[in-house]
C-alpha cells in the first residue's frame, strides 16, 4: 500500500506573528519557516504504518510519498518530511498564495499519476487557518473522508478512524482509497536524528509545476486589508475572593 | 441575494449556533432559507421555522442524514445551491467537516471561520490563531461561507417560516458511521454556555482538574474549559479545549484559573463579556485581557470563591 502525505511550509508555531503596518499582509521576511504542525503528524503517522508502529501492523504501507506545493524553499520541508521516514519528495513549485482549492486540484493530479491507497493531511495550516483541502481533495476525487482524526486503523479494504467532534469522538469506516485529516492527537512525531537527516538529503524529490497538472493556481479570494486582532483592555486586579464577588455581582453576571 | 444556511441541530431542536449564522446571512441579503438536514428531524424543521427573519425552511429527512455526515451533505447541498447566491454553514466539526466538500463541487473557494460580515461579497476572518485579521473580498459567482457563530448575536424566536421537503440523498456512500463516544454532562455545552470555568496547566494532574474545577462549575451552572497546555498533558479530555485550535467560546462570565494566557488560547475566550483570571504569576499575559485579576494560588482562591459565592446567595 502507498500513502500520499501532502506538506505545507509555515511560519515556524513559536514565532510571534507581526503584521505589516502598511496592512498589507503578514511579515515573513526573514523569519524562521517549518513544516506545518498538523502536516508533520500526518508524515508521522504514514512512518508508523510503514514501520509497523504505533498499533499498525508492519509493512501496513510499502511507501511513503511527500508531496508540497511552494516556493523553491519548500524543499526543506519536504527533507524534514524524508527525514521523518518519507521515502521520496515531489515538490510542485509555486511562488505567491496558493489557495486550498488549487491546492486540491493539483494533489488531484498528483494522485491521478502516484495512485495512492491513502492520503492523510493535516487538518488545517497554521498560517491561514482555513482547514479545508482535505475535504476539497475528497471531493474533487469523489472519496470517502474522515477529517480530524485521532485514531487511525488500517484493516484490509478500509480504515476505521475515529475523529474529534464538537461534544466527544465519532468513529467511521472508510473505504479506500481514502482521505484523512488529522488532528493533534493522533501521535506525537518524532524528532528526526542526524543519520536520518543526513539520509533524507540523499532520498529523490522530484520537480514540477501546478502547469503539469492543468491547473491555474490564481487566488479566487483578493485580501484588502490584514490587521491587527482588536485589543481587549486590561481591567482591574481585585485583592480579595470578596470583591471579586462584589465586582462580579455589580457587572450583573452573576 | 438568496441564503442558505445549513442548520446546526440534534434533530430535535436547532442549536443557538444556527440563530447566530441566520443573522450573519440577514447582513448578506433579505432572502435567507434553513436548511435541517437530518433523519427525524421534525423537531429542529418545526424550530428553525420560528427563527426571525427565516423565509422558509427546507427540510431533508432519512437514514443517510442520520449523523449528518460530509458525504450524504455534498450530495444533499449542491443541486439545492442552483437556487442560492451563498451558503453557510456554522463553523462546527459538522459544518467544517462538510463545507469545503461542497464549496470544491461546485468549483468555489470557500471563505472559512467568517467573524463578520461588511457586505455581500466583503467578509472579516482570523488567520495565524487570531493573531491577523484579514478581510477578504469575494467576488465568485456563489459563495461558500463558514461562519464562526460566537462573532453574531443570535436571531430571535419570533417567526413562522413554511417548511418544505425535499428528498435526502439515497446512497450508497463509501464511509459509515460505526459509533460514537460523546461526554456525558449535566453540565451546559461548552460554545453554547453563559459561565465557562476553565482550567490550566498549573492545576498539576487531572485528578486536581477535576477536584478544583468541577465544585465550582456545579455553582455558577458553568461549562467546564481547558487550556491547550492542560489538555495536551492529559488533565482534561480534548474537547474542552478553548482556543484556536479547540472551541471558540464567548459566554458572560469566563473563569481563568491556573491559566497564563497563551495567544491562541485568548484567541478562543477574548470575546467574552467578562472574563476573571486567577493565577498566582502576575505577570501572566492573562491579566492583560481579564476585566477582574486576583494574583493568588487557585489552592486557596478557588475555596474562599465558593465561600463568597456561597455568603452572596449564588
Amino acid at each position: 500500500m502507498k500513502v500520499l502525505v501532502p506538506v505545507k511550509r509555515v511560519l515556524d508555531y513559536n514565532l510571534k506573528v507581526r503584521v505589516k503596518p502598511d496592512g498589507s499582509g503578514v511579515d515573513l521576511s526573514n523569519l524562521k519557516m517549518s513544516i506545518n504542525p498538523f502536516c508533520e503528524i500526518a508524515i508521522e503517522e504514514a512512518v508508523r504504518m510503514k514501520e509497523g508502529g504505533g498499533g499498525h501492523a508492519k509493512d501496513s504501507v510499502q511507501e511513503v510519498v511527500a508531496v508540497s506545493i511552494g516556493p523553491d524553499q519548500a524543499q526543506e520541508t519536504l527533507r524534514n518530511a524524508l527525514a521523518i521516514g518519507a521515502d521520496r519528495g515531489i515538490l510542485v513549485k509555486a511562488d505567491g498564495e496558493v489557495e486550498p482549492l488549487a491546492v486540491a486540484k493539483i494533489l488531484k493530479g498528483v494522485i491521478e499519476a502516484e495512485k495512492p491507497d491513502l492520503v492523510i493531511l493535516g487538518k488545517q495550516a497554521i498560517d491561514d487557518d482555513n482547514n479545508a483541502t482535505a475535504q476539497m481533495l475528497a471531493a474533487l476525487l469523489d472519496w470517502p473522508q474522515a477529517t480530524f482524526a485521532s485514531k487511525i486503523v488500517l484493516a484490509g479494504s478500509k480504515a476505521t478512524v475515529t475523529r474529534e467532534v464538537d461534544g466527544g469522538l465519532q468513529t467511521l469506516d472508510v473505504e479506500l482509497p481514502a482521505i484523512i485529516s488529522t488532528d493533534l492527537r493522533l501521535n506525537e512525531p518524532r524528532y528526526a536524528s542526524l543519520p536520518n537527516i543526513m539520509k533524507a538529503k540523499k532520498k529523490p524529490i522530484d520537480a514540477k509545476t501546478p502547469a503539469d497538472y492543468g491547473v491555474d493556481t490564481a487566488p479566487r479570494l483578493t485580501t484588502v486589508k490584514t490587521a491587527e486582532p482588536g485589543k481587549r483592555q486590561a481591567g482591574i486586579k481585585v485583592k480579595t475572593t470578596a470583591e471579586l464577588v462584589g465586582k462580579l455581582k455589580e457587572a450583573g453576571v452573576i | 441575494m438568496a441564503v442558505l444556511v445549513v442548520a446546526e441541530h440534534d434533530n430535535a431542536s436547532v442549536k443557538d449556533a444556527t440563530n447566530k449564522v441566520v443573522t450573519a446571512a440577514k447582513a448578506m441579503g433579505d432572502d435567507v432559507d434553513v436548511l435541517v438536514a437530518g433523519s427525524n428531524a421534525g423537531g429542529a424543521a418545526a424550530a428553525a421555522a420560528k427563527i426571525d427573519g427565516v423565509r422558509k425552511v427546507l427540510h431533508a429527512d432519512g437514514a443517510t442524514l442520520a449523523k449528518q455526515m460530509a458525504e450524504p451533505l455534498e450530495a444533499l447541498i449542491v443541486p439545492l445551491a442552483a437556487n442560492y447566491d451563498a451558503i453557510l454553514f456554522p463553523a462546527s466539526t459538522t459544518g467544517k467537516n462538510a463545507a469545503p466538500r461542497v464549496a470544491a463541487k461546485l468549483d468555489v473557494m470557500q471563505v472559512s471561520g467568517v467573524i463578520g460580515v461588511e457586505g455581500v461579497d466583503t467578509f472579516v476572518r482570523p488567520i495565524y490563531a487570531g493573531n491577523a485579521i484579514i478581510t477578504v473580498k469575494d467576488s465568485q459567482a456563489k459563495k461558500v461561507l463558514t461562519v464562526q457563530p460566537t462573532a453574531f448575536k443570535a436571531a430571535g424566536n419570533g417567526g413562522s417560516a413554511s417548511v418544505e421537503t425535499t428528498a435526502a440523498p439515497a446512497g450508497p456512500f463509501k464511509s459509515a458511521f460505526v459509533g460514537e463516544e460523546m461526554a456525558k454532562s449535566d453540565r451546559p455545552e461548552l460554545t453554547a454556555a453563559k459561565r465557562v470555568v476553565s482550567g490550566g496547566r498549573a492545576l498539576g494532574s487531572s485528578e486536581e482538574f477535576h477536584k478544583v474545577l468541577e465544585p465550582l462549575a456545579d455553582k455558577l451552572g458553568a461549562a467546564i474549559g481547558a487550556s491547550r497546555a492542560a489538555v495536551d498533558a492529559g488533565y482534561a479530555p480534548n474537547d474542552y479545549q478553548v482556543g484556536q485550535t479547540g472551541k471558540v467560546v464567548a459566554p458572560e462570565l469566563y473563569v481563568a484559573i491556573g491559566i497564563s494566557g497563551a495567544i491562541q488560547h485568548l484567541a478562543g475566550m477574548k470575546d467574552s463579556k467578562v472574563i476573571v483570571a486567577i493565577n498566582k504569576d502576575e505577570d501572566a499575559p492573562i491579566f492583560q485581557v481579564a476585566d477582574y485579576g486576583l494574583v493568588a494560588d487557585y489552592k486557596a482562591a478557588v475555596p474562599e470563591l465558593m465561600d463568597e459565592l456561597t455568603k452572596a446567595g449564588v
